[in-house]
């Protein structure tokens, strides 16, 4: 069903181009030798920009299944971002493995602070998470605009970027541009798969989601902490993917480091009914999205924010087939 | 102080919250009848390059009724869905705002934003009706919320849908006609921005005015008065930017484009335990 929907809206794609004048076939092949076209186009494309997208489709899928919706990722991403290149910046003197961890590590804190924030207001406040998360995505955007042409601007303060973080904090390639990231976002997600499928707590988690007042009242579980509890985690799985995307890619802090990946996790969560292990197969499908979309611009001059518009599609038609299924309802309604 | 500055200081607040109230307004309108629309930044997205578009060909009158009509086609998809279909509200929405965004941009590449487009846009030559229609559109919001057997059916279906059902509401068309009200609302606020003050589209110009726009619905703790005054506290603020710099501030400037958000934050904060949303919202 949700391939169905894949290949429906790039039908729908190509036809929209065909009406206003563009060579579809020309576009869509493009898009597909964007994607697949080489080794290159697939490791060092579609599988390097997979890798935030899966890891911060697991940090949606988390908080969803567990009845918390945080629509704020891009925002955790940012923040874990900052927190990454603050430190990477600063660890010169330490040997590679140390430096790495402690690079990512700031970041997954920084995330989870950020993620921290909707989780008290909720708690406290009771403050819906759908509204506060995504205020807090502009936020984060205005902190970034604001480090990278103040506190963390490069030495000769030209340009709104940071400086370069320290070669030792730099993630190993694996082949081409690829790095460690994706390995690593493939361990996350086996990791999470056995934490819902098999351990109590993620269980509970699952069943804050699934049913909070049959949770709450029959399994005694307790719902509200929960949702906090992985408002927090899922900020700091996005922090994560900022800090790997500092320390694998970019190398920096950029004022536009995520086009909109928060988002499109979303959608990557949404399209694997949020399993774990279907988020790595739907995140390495919107990279390929991702990279086909560049390589149609590149080739085809139709420009690629239309990406955009098949992933809507997508999230749609998973939503209507699957109805209520896709999301848990979130627990009791505050006000 | 300078009176300039005053002036000018409340110039700013009323531009900057004319697009805000009007969107606002509208979501009110959808959130009272029960539905919690995120694909009003789409819509106000879908408003704002619409203006522009028709606006270049046929003058700016033109663009602002055919900015109404895009805004209600992007709200015409959350009624298909999440009320027809009843699919979940707030990722309806968010995947509406996201297609807008793609849609908007692609569009806007291959046409005004080509390069080869030499047509210039005129803005309208009375902006500030628009701020005057935005303004009355509050009282008669008012008036037909709490005077007429629509306004009371609209609420009711916000409130319990069964009960609405079977008192004899259409919930569904109630919802849906809701939404189309929203989405008008909301592209004339897109419209506002191109025609009355920037005098041009650019990507993902509206920069979340559609999000702040539902933190000022529950800042004004979903009435119409109230979400006036939420919507002039946040042009207030943000206006607050030039009356410091032209006092002599030296500030960075994105503290001003994060105070509004954070704010919001610290009211939702103290204002959600005291007013109470429209039960049904979002279900």
């Amino acid at each position: 069903m949700p391939l169905l929907a894949l290949v429906g809206a790039l039908l729908l794609l190509g036809v929209g181009l065909a009406a206003t004048g563009n060579d579809a076939t020309a576009a869509l092949v493009a898009m597909v030798r964007g994607a697949f076209g080489s080794p290159y186009a697939f490791f060092s494309q579609t599988l390097l920009r997979a890798t935030p997208l899966i890891i911060l489709g697991l940090a949606v899928a988390f908080a969803f299944r567990s009845g918390a919706l945080n629509i704020g990722a891009e925002g955790q991403f940012y923040a874990g971002a900052i927190a990454a290149t603050w430190a990477g910046v600063r660890c010169a003197g330490l040997p590679p493995m140390i430096a790495v961890c402690w690079v990512l590590c700031a970041g997954c804190v920084a995330g989870m602070a950020w993620g921290a924030v909707p989780a008290w207001l909720r708690v406290r406040f009771g403050v819906l998470e759908v509204i506060s998360t995504l205020l807090l995505n502009f936020v984060a955007e205005s902190v970034v605009s604001w480090m990278v042409t103040g506190p963390l601007q490069e030495a000769r303060r030209a340009y709104p970027q940071s400086d370069p973080i320290a070669i030792s904090a730099h993630l190993p390639l694996l082949t081409g541009r690829l790095h460690l990231g994706f390995l690593l976002a493939l361990i996350l997600a086996g990791v999470l798969w056995a934490f819902f499928g098999w351990t109590r707590l993620g269980f509970e988690f699952r069943a804050a989601g699934a049913g909070p007042k049959a949770a709450e009242t029959i399994g005694r579980i307790p719902v509200r902490r929960r949702v906090a509890q992985a408002l927090l985690v899922s900020g700091a799985i996005a922090g994560l993917a900022g800090a790997i995307e500092v320390s694998g890619v970019s190398y920096a802090l950029f004022q536009s480091l995520s086009p909109g990946y928060g988002f499109t996790a979303i959608a990557v969560a949404l399209l694997a009914r949020l399993d774990p292990r279907a988020v790595v197969l739907s995140g390495i499908l919107f990279g390929a999205l991702e990279a086909g979309a560049a390589g149609m611009q590149r080739d085809a001059g139709v420009p690629s924010v239309i990406v955009y518009v098949i992933e809507a599609v997508v999230i749609i038609v998973v939503l209507v087939a699957g109805r209520r299924r896709a999301v848990p309802k979130s627990p009791e309604d505050p006000g | 102080m300078d009176l300039l500055l005053v002036t000018g200081f409340l110039a700013a607040t009323l531009r900057i919250a004319s697009p805000l109230l009007l969107a606002a307004t509208g979501e009110l309108i959808a959130e009272r009848a029960g539905v919690l629309n995120l694909g009003i930044e789409g819509a106000m997205l879908a408003g704002a390059l619409a203006s522009a578009l028709a606006g270049t060909m046929w003058g700016p009158e033109a663009g602002v009724i055919v900015a109404v009509l895009a805004g209600m086609m992007m709200t015409s998809i959350v009624a298909l869905i999440a009320v027809r279909a009843r699919a979940d509200q707030v990722i309806t929405g968010t995947a509406v705002t996201l297609g807008a965004v793609g849609l908007t941009g692609a569009i806007y590449r291959m046409t005004l934003g080509s390069g080869n487009s030499e047509q210039t846009l005129e803005t309208l030559r009375y902006p500030w009706t628009l701020t005057l229609l935005a303004c009355a559109a509050v009282p008669l919001c008012h008036f037909t919320f709490y005077r007429t057997r629509w306004g009371l059916a609209l609420r009711a279906t916000g409130e319990d849908r069964e009960a609405a059902e079977a008192n004899g509401v259409a919930v569904e068309r109630m919802q849906s006609v809701a939404l189309l009200i929203a989405g008008a609302f909301a592209g004339l606020g897109g419209a506002v921005l191109v025609l009355g003050q920037v005098g041009s589209f650019a990507e993902k110009m509206t920069a979340g005015r559609g999000f702040v726009a539902i933190a000022i619905v529950v800042l004004g703790r979903w009435r119409p008065f109230g979400v006036l005054g939420a919507a002039l506290a946040f042009g207030a603020l943000q206006a607050l930017q030039y009356l410091l710099q032209g006092m002599g501030f030296d500030l960075p400037y994105q503290l001003f484009l994060v105070l509004p958000y954070g704010v919001t934050l610290l009211a939702l904060a103290g204002v959600v335990g005291r007013a109470r949303a429209p039960a049904g919202l979002g279900k």
